[in-house]
């Protein structure tokens, strides 16, 4: 370009002017974008590592591996493990069922599913007290028979069932929609039943969603705060996760606790949003 | 008997797909059924495959009536028009798919897949996927995988609609080959004449969810039922109430008996094959088939008036075909 300059100075620099002013302007959404998320993302994130580490590695590591602190991030652990395999294998039925069959009602069912997206979980909380509190009818015939919901670990996992409950579902329903029925009518007209055309067919072509959807899952479930903390009963070491445990150190004033909770889940989140690009790159 | 089908009815919500069809194909033929899109001709075909549940009638494959079968229990090769290739399987185990269902020792599905693989001319493409071979190389591949369970029918759904018109050309010639190798009853579904009529010994054709005729390629073109038929089969032109072939229709250019006057608007060439677009004294358009050589002779140009007399006629009265020369 600096040799067209040369060549022909002045329509060169004519345009030069030009292109200059043309760049500049293409910059402006990326420079703002990037404001954008710079304050409202990367500083907020930023200035927990930095709070984290301002007193050094030892009291991150005092804090994180006090029985409470353990007992947190085990209890966190715990409900991905439950919460998303269930919602994987119910996600994947319903997105089937939704796709490759017609029956009466299925159209309640679609509007069922975005229930946890549309309901905020302070709701989802109070309307799991209603269903399965000890002074409600299941809560009460649960309690006759030894199992505990509300308060419990137990009702902290149906939270965080609920309130993750559409990802996969939606993730899986239009990879099925575009992967048609062919390829599952061929598998069947060459000898597959149901069973082995689903193992061998249908879920090897829809992978992708599901473990976009198995990411999202996760995501939500380490980071729900909401709808676990109204069924919690807000005991350290008992019934407390790792977002609970941050809100918890904060209002106690052990800022570098609720920091080193914050950052463990931070280093989660970024993890699965990592795994997330790596599947969304195979994708395409 | 290879397939029969007898009195099947479908219909999708208000849609009549079919209608009372029935229909019988000889084993170890190669069938065609032909027709517009929207007669009925896939629904037929995933009939007999078991994909589709007829309302009611009967399908009987070697003899077994197998209406009540699922698909998997039929013995049905399928092949789709847009391949249905496994995408996350190379085309070794693509063609394996049926074998391996059926369990069949690891030797056996091996040397079979090689076997077919060679068949269809695919051998040095095992280890590709689906996504790195050319459309006839996928048909050809969704082909290999039909016939690896050597199923009693082979059954295909516009199998070559979704190529190019060369590659079309030449899978058709292919399969007719590959028939006189096989030799398993096929049925095969297309809305193109000509190639229903390349490569079919027999021609179903289908309209409106019912058969129309029945016959050989020649049967349908030269003693076509109905209107339909005689104007799905090949061009014709309609003069004084009769239907003409393009190609029975006499061109001089002196005047002569039971000849008529007739305009010619344009001379389109196609090779050896020439066709003259004319317009009749009475105002109607056709056109007729001449060769190269016959147009020569004749010096025939745009703008000349010209006089035509048709040969073979044909007329449909009271259900009946009424030819005359």
């Amino acid at each position: 370009m600096s040799s067209n300059v040369g060549t022909v100075p002045r329509l060169g620099a004519k345009a030069t002017g030009r292109v200059r002013r043309r760049r500049a302007k293409s910059r402006l959404p990326r420079v703002l974008a990037l404001t954008y998320l710079g304050l409202l993302l990367a500083a907020p994130v930023g200035m927990i590592m930095y709070r984290t580490f301002e007193d050094g590695l030892q009291p991150v590591i005092d804090s994180l591996t006090t029985a409470e602190a353990q007992h947190a991030f085990w209890l966190t652990f715990l409900m991905v493990i439950v919460a998303v395999p269930l919602n994987t294998i119910f996600g994947v039925i319903t997105a089937l069922l939704m796709v490759r069959k017609r029956w009466p009602g299925k159209w309640v069912m679609n509007a069922l599913i975005d229930l946890p997206f549309a309901v905020s979980p302070v709701i989802v909380g109070l309307a799991l007290i209603l269903a399965y509190g000890n002074n409600s009818d299941i809560g009460g015939w649960l309690v006759d028979h030894g199992i505990e919901v509300i308060f419990t670990p137990l009702g902290m996992i149906l939270a965080s069932i609920f309130v993750s409950l559409p990802f996969v579902v939606r993730e899986v329903i239009p990879v099925l929609k575009e992967i048609g029925t062919e390829q599952e009518e061929a598998s069947e007209t060459l000898g597959a039943n149901s069973w082995q055309t689903f193992w061998k067919v249908t879920l090897p072509a829809i992978r992708w969603g599901v473990a976009y959807g198995v990411v999202l899952t996760t995501a939500r479930v380490l980071g729900e705060f909401g709808a676990v903390s109204v069924v919690s009963g807000k005991l350290s070491g008992e019934t407390e996760t790792l977002t609970l445990r941050v809100k918890e150190r904060f209002e106690h004033f052990d800022m570098v606790g609720a920091y080193s909770a914050s950052m463990i889940l931070a280093v989660m989140a970024l993890a699965t949003l990592l795994a997330m690009n790596i599947f969304k790159k195979e994708d395409s | 008997m290879g397939i029969v089908v007898e009195n099947v009815s479908k219909n999708f919500g208000d849609f009549v797909a079919l209608e009372n069809v029935s229909l019988e194909v000889p084993s170890g033929s190669l069938t065609a059924l032909l027709g517009p899109s929207g007669g009925g001709k896939s629904t037929l075909l995933r009939v007999i495959a078991g994909l589709e549940e007829p309302d009611k009638g009967t399908v009987i494959l070697d003899g077994q009536d197998l209406t009540a079968s699922p698909a998997r229990e039929r013995g049905v090769g399928f092949v789709f028009q847009h391949y249905a290739a496994f995408k996350h399987m190379t085309v070794r185990d693509n063609v394996a798919y049926g074998l391996k269902i059926r369990k069949r020792p690891k030797d056996e599905v091996k040397s079979r897949v090689k076997e077919l693989l060679d068949l269809v001319h695919l051998g040095g493409f095992a280890d590709r996927y689906p996504a790195q071979l050319s459309g006839g190389q996928r048909q050809r591949m969704a082909l290999a995988r039909a016939l690896a369970v050597e199923p009693k029918v082979m059954l295909l759904d516009e199998p070559f609609g979704a190529l190019d018109a060369t590659v079309r050309k030449e899978l058709r010639a292919w399969l007719r080959r590959l028939h006189e190798d096989v030799h398993v009853t096929t049925i095969f579904v297309t809305h193109d004449q000509e190639e229903a009529m390349e490569v079919a010994e027999q021609i179903v054709v289908l309209n409106q969810g019912h058969v129309e005729q029945e016959g050989t390629p020649r049967e349908l073109y030269e003693q076509p039922a109905n209107e339909f038929v005689m104007s799905f089969v090949g061009p014709v032109n309609q003069l004084d109430g009769h239907y003409i072939r393009p190609h029975d229709i006499d061109v001089m250019v002196d005047p002569s008996d039971q000849a008529s006057e007739a305009m010619i608007d344009r001379i389109i060439h196609l090779g050896f094959e020439v066709r003259v677009e004319l317009t009749h004294h009475d105002g109607s358009h056709f056109n007729v088939q001449l060769t190269q050589p016959q147009l020569e002779e004749l010096e025939l140009t745009e703008g000349q008036i010209v006089w035509v007399k048709p040969g073979r006629k044909t007329k449909f009265e009271d259900g009946e075909t009424k030819i005359s020369a």
